[in-house]
């Protein structure tokens, strides 16, 4: 599946660019402080990220050829659901593998 | 006694970094099922989590990889989804930016959520450390964190070549980065980026190279921005 891929290309690479995320201040910046519209962008970036990866994932599943499927959005509804309520990623993803586990072995 | 002092620092912070060895654990094995389950070996895989040493990034890439996205796509996704990496850079920076470059490099590549969030907490519960403690307090927090991510990756990898691949665990990472989400979504800013970024993510699905992806981040990002700057005015 990966084959096609320079996979040592892909760990070095984000392997040094979250090093330099991560180096950028500490190492180069020292105390000088990034303008404030900058930081606010960057307090959303992880959860405006990951939502716009998983939201054509749950959507249109790769596993059934991209045909919308009630359990995965079941799943994935109640999953977020746990997540939101309980705060908690455990019970989350707890909800989530609970409701694709029960659809698998339900006796039809 | 300069060494007690940073002797008794090493040791909160092993303290406090302990809980986390919880959630590291199940989240280094999973990536090393998913990763051998997307066709990397165990030596690769191992690699991926000592070279980038940070979760979510390494879920995103794998999942693209899988996706058949184009590498450029692969990793400008993973390093975005990392941006926020370069915000503990410039937080903790006031407290650790005296050490020498070899230091701060060390500290800059064990920076991860669970090592910044209680450096963080406990420089500023106790702010008269010194540079030293401080140091000494990071790195104890480092020893129950980044050690076991390699560990548990690597635990993962053994037991993800033993399972089939049709079992296939293709929604295990979507309901992983849901529970990720989930309870991250304090604000009504946040709830409005992702939201945003959900939308904007779907409706540009057809765009080629998961350019969708890119476009629809950005869109969430400066929904999230401008909510905040709204609600503070």
């Amino acid at each position: 599946m990966t084959d096609a891929y320079p996979l040592w290309l892909i760990i070095f690479g984000l392997g040094i660019g979250s090093f330099g995320l991560r180096f950028v201040f500490l190492g180069l910046v020292g105390d000088r402080t990034m303008p404030d519209w900058l930081l606010r962008h960057l307090r959303y970036t992880a959860v405006a990220v990951l939502p716009a990866l998983v939201a054509p994932l749950v959507v249109w599943p790769k596993a059934t050829g991209g045909e919308t499927d009630p359990v995965r959005l079941g799943a994935a509804a109640l999953a977020f659901v746990c997540g939101y309520v309980t705060r908690s990623l455990y019970a989350a993803m707890g909800a989530g593998a609970a409701v694709m586990i029960g659809a698998a072995y339900w006796p039809y | 006694m300069p060494h007690a002092s940073t002797r008794s620092a090493f040791l909160r912070g092993l303290r406090d970094g302990f809980p986390f060895l919880m959630v590291i654990a199940p989240f280094a094995t999973l990536f090393g099922v998913i990763a051998t389950e997307a066709g990397l070996d165990i030596f690769e895989t191992l690699s991926f989590s000592v070279v980038v040493i940070a979760g979510a990034a390494q879920f995103t890439a794998i999942q693209l990889m899988s996706e058949n996205a184009p590498t450029l796509v692969v990793l400008v996704s993973a390093l975005a989804v990392n941006l926020r990496m370069a915000m503990y850079s410039a937080s903790i920076t006031p407290h650790l930016g005296r050490l020498p470059l070899w230091k701060r490099a060390l500290v800059a590549y064990f920076l991860v959520d669970q090592t910044y969030a209680s450096a963080a907490f406990d420089f500023e519960k106790h702010p008269d450390q010194t540079l030293a403690e401080k140091f000494a307090y990071f790195m104890g927090v480092v020893v129950p964190i980044c050690p076991p991510w390699y560990v548990f990756t690597l635990a993962g990898a053994w037991v993800g070549e033993a399972i089939p691949q049709e079992l296939g665990l293709d929604f295990v990472l979507p309901i992983a980065f849901i529970a990720m989400i989930a309870p991250a979504l304090r604000t009504g800013a946040h709830r409005g980026a992702a939201l945003t970024a959900t939308l904007v993510a779907l409706a540009c699905a057809g765009l080629p190279w998961n350019l969708g992806l890119i476009v629809a981040a950005l869109a969430g990002m400066i929904a999230g921005a401008e909510l905040e700057r709204r609600a503070l005015q």
